[in-house]
């Protein structure tokens, strides 16, 4: 994809409106109007900048897109939402101009639609399903849902229409929220609101979990997820940072010593994986973990005023191929790294990452390695990093998950030089909780194992996001959310369980 | 908000303040750290042991030495400033038993860390000995404290103005030659320093403990900047440790690693110069 400028993607979009404006249109009419692409920074401005890469549709771009929309009476694309947005409903009231409406139907649903919008992986969700994609043969031309999302809640924000939901009595329940994540945003937003006291538990300095410490500022802005918390304080939830449960008390403790009448676990999956292979505690070698939270919450990128200090990579090599590793291998372009190679097994179709940012990347000169996986990496006498030896791979035949198996190809050893490595290859879930409370019962990857409603083993303790699915998406931890608010409500009110 | 409620300065560059923080007070045990923070938007997150702590006046004390940018403006902060962040208990526990004869060395500013170790082994009925070791006289700390716990205190200095004129090795290997050996060690100071406590206890097989302190983030697990070769294993010092078997740890990775961000960490120190020329722990040479 080549980059266009911002304002000739406004200036056709303003052309194409000017026919369509005032007409019935046929589907015919509507599958044939150009998708509107995103506009975004220049690739090669940006590589020297933290802001944001993608600016959003304009006006004009939004209601074309949203003239795709085939308002298919089945609306498959529902389906493919893990909360269910009414899709065609927003999307129509975009097209009418009846912002409001748009962003009150969105609401019924999602709680965080600024920051969905940007981040979710809608390829794999609900643009799979849309019909005008099908109709097309490519996904990637399907109406763009995420991006006509992420319009109607930035236009909300800047209007200031962020009202703060409304607070019913008080109950005198008490509820502690572990971890201040999307899971926990969405539990103590729905809660407060049925009247429950709230308090928010954060080990971290800063809460937003993984949207503040681990999504980098040029695709998630920090000030919209700090908008989501500020949100949350008006509506009286509190928030209590520095509090690691587990250590500053444990799980039993809130509910013996606090007196808390339910708990609701939203600590994501933060531990870092590491491959084993030889080499991986030499000087330069990172957990993406620990090089993005330098970045984003430590702020080490602003290099006048942070005192967190950040190493300054060469030559970089980042071992992975989802969100994570993207996230990655774009900060050390953007802080000055002069060459970022990313290390993948498979091929770029197997890449967990979303697109947008896979392309971004690609944009922004990030070259990519694939069918190829690192088998040590490389030290000097200061064990510092100088570089990787790799293996070469071809795809075999389909494993369980349906992807062709890489498999090695002897002899294909080759080095690469660089002086940083960032593995990116997943995160596992953090032990600490399930390690000071025996009684909660967890799988052998260490997640809580939770009902559907995200009722645990334990009495009153209920779990959700990334603890509970292992490392997923931002949407999918709201959905849990927003299940497990449900059931802690029911169960604070003395409604009988559903089993 | 963590006040700081009273703040004594113990040598040219060690401070001890007792800082208000009822929860950690009453949670912490033996051998565990806080994480500290002074300005929630720019400032760094930097690990210090809890050297002490009053769960009735709910405050817990630290004692550290001002050797970079956060350390310094630590020191810098007065009775009744607040500390912005503070996160703790972390780490596991100092594992406390009845052993038998126990030999804690502490090394510089290692000693404020090994203090709430020694009292627990004292009350666990060990007997005790306990070497305190400094580059100088005026770097010695908590000789009282520590004379007050201990059976024996033998405090040595590099330049023999306190003490034995001897590195804290030297009295170590003396202990460990003795009939019967001791029962257990426990070394505290500067990784060279704690590498060559536990070469000297190797060859006796006495069983040596060591207090790790690598480059920390968040202190919770999440961020494996903390790693080190322990064994043929990786662990995360924050909540593997930091006490490990000294006679497995691979203290030449730990201690390049440690140097990781020495460059950067000179220029902050230049931005923000100290009078004084910096403190140099005591080092045992090799
Ligand atoms: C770099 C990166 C990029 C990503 N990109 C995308 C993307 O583009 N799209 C997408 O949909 N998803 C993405 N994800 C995944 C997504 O961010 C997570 O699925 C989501 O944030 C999970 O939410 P959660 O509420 O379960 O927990 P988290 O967001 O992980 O938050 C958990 C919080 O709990 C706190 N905590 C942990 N343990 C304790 C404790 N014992 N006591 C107190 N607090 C504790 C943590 O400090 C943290 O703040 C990405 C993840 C990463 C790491
Ligand atoms: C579990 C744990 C417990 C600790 N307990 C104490 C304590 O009780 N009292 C105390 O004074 N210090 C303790 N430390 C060390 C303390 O964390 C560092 O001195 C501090 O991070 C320095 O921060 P700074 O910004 O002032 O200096 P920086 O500018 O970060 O560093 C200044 C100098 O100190 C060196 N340095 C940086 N970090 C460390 C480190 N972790 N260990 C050794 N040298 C380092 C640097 O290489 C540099 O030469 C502990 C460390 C750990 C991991
Ligand atoms: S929340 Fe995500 S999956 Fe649902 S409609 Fe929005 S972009 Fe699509
Ligand atoms: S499937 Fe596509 S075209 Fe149909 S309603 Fe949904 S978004 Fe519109
Ligand atoms: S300090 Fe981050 S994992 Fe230990």
């Amino acid at each position: 994809m080549s980059h266009v400028a911002p304002e000739d993607l406004a200036h056709r979009a303003e052309e194409v409106l000017a026919t369509l404006e005032g007409r019935e249109l046929s589907k015919k009419e509507r599958m044939g109007i150009p998708q509107q692409e995103m506009p975004a920074q220049d690739p090669v401005a940006r590589r020297e900048t933290m802001s944001e890469v993608t600016f959003g549709y304009t006006e004009a771009q939004a209601r074309v897109e949203a003239a795709r929309c085939l308002q298919c009476r089945n609306a498959p694309c529902i389906e493919g939402c893990p909360v269910r947005i009414d899709i065609p409903g927003f999307i129509k009231a975009i097209e009418d101009r009846r912002y409001g409406d748009s962003i009150e139907i969105i609401r019924r649903t999602s709680l965080l639609p600024a920051i969905c919008g940007r981040v979710c992986p809608q390829e794999n969700q609900c643009q799979e399903r849309c019909t005008v994609g099908k109709a097309l043969k490519d996904t990637f031309q399907s109406v763009s849902i995420g991006r006509l999302e992420r319009y109607v809640a930035d236009r909300a924000r800047e209007q200031a229409d962020n009202p703060a939901p409304d607070v019913k009595p008080e109950t005198g329940k008490r509820v502690a929220v572990i971890g201040s994540g999307p899971a926990s945003i969405t539990v103590a937003a729905d809660l407060r609101r049925e009247g429950h006291a709230v308090t928010i538990l954060e080990a971290f300095h800063r809460p937003g979990g993984v949207m503040i410490y681990g999504i980098p500022e040029f695709r998630l802005p920090k000030s919209i997820v700090d908008e989501e918390i500020e949100t949350l304080k008006r509506m009286g939830v509190e928030i209590k940072t520095n509090f690691l449960v587990g250590r500053t008390r444990t799980l039993q403790d809130l509910l013996d010593k606090d007196g808390y009448d339910a708990i609701f676990i939203g600590t994501g999956a933060g531990l870092p994986k590491f491959l084993g292979i030889e080499g991986e505690n030499l000087v330069g070698v990172f957990s993406a973990n620990e090089y993005l939270t330098r970045s984003n919450m430590m702020k080490a990128y602003d290099r006048e005023r942070a005192d967190t200090p950040i190493f300054q990579p060469k030559v970089v090599a980042v071992f992975g191929g989802g969100n994570v590793a993207m996230d990655a291998a774009r900060t050390a372009v953007r802080l000055g790294a002069e060459s970022v190679n990313v290390i993948y097994r498979r091929t770029r179709t197997e890449m967990p990452a979303r697109a947008e940012e896979v392309d971004h990347a690609e944009e922004e000169g990030v070259v990519f390695h694939f069918l190829t996986s690192p088998k040590r990496i490389l030290g000097d006498d200061d064990d510092r990093v100088v570089g990787i030896e790799c293996l070469s791979y071809e795809l075999g035949e389909p494993d369980d998950s349906g992807r062709r198996r890489p498999i090695a190809i002897p002899g294909s050893e080759h080095v690469i030089p660089v002086d940083t490595v960032l593995v990116s290859i997943g995160n596992d879930s953090n032990p600490l909780i399930t390690q000071t409370t025996p009684q909660l019962a967890a799988n052998k990857w260490g997640n809580i194992i939770a009902d559907e409603s995200g009722k645990t083993s334990m009495d009153r303790v209920y779990a959700g996001g990334d603890i509970v699915l292992g490392a997923a998406t931002v949407i999918l931890a709201m959905g849990e959310g927003r299940k497990a608010a449900a059931a802690i409500n029911g169960m604070l009110r003395g409604e009988p369980e559903e089993t | 908000m963590n006040q700081i409620l009273a703040r004594e300065q113990l040598s040219e560059q060690v401070f001890r303040i007792r800082v208000a923080a009822p929860l950690i007070a009453e949670e912490r045990r033996p051998g565990q750290f806080v994480i500290l923070q002074l300005d929630t938007n720019f400032g760094e997150r930097i690990p210090l042991t809890i050297a002490d702590a009053d769960p009735d006046e709910g405050s817990i004390t630290l004692i550290f030495q001002a050797v970079g940018r956060t350390t310094q403006r630590l020191a810098a902060l007065n009775v009744g400033d607040p500390i912005e962040n503070l996160l703790g208990p972390l780490g596991q526990p100092t594992h406390i038993e009845r052993v038998g004869h126990v030999v804690a060395v502490g090394g510089g500013i290692g000693a404020a860390p090994l203090y709430p170790i020694v009292q627990a082994m004292k009350a666990a009925g060990n007997r005790l000995t306990v070497i305190v070791g400094a580059r100088t006289a005026d770097l010695v700390i908590l000789e009282d404290e520590m004379r007050a716990v201990a059976d024996e205190l033998i405090i040595c200095t590099d330049d023999g103005s306190r003490g034995e004129k001897a590195l804290v090795t030297e009295p170590l290997k003396r202990l460990c030659e003795a009939d019967p050996r001791p029962d257990l060690a426990v070394a505290i100071g500067p990784p060279v320093m704690m590498k060559f406590c536990a070469e000297t206890t190797r060859p006796f097989g006495v069983h040596t403990v060591v207090s790790l302190n690598t480059i920390m983030v968040d202190g919770t697990g999440m961020c494996g900047g903390c790693r080190v070769t322990v064994g043929n294993d990786t662990k995360f010092v924050c909540v593997d440790g930091p006490e490990f078997d000294g006679h497995l740890v691979d203290f030449d990775n730990m201690l390049k690693r440690l140097g990781a961000y020495r460059k950067q960490e000179q220029q902050a120190q230049e931005q923000t110069p100290h009078p004084k020329e910096r403190c140099r722990i005591p080092e045992v040479r090799s």
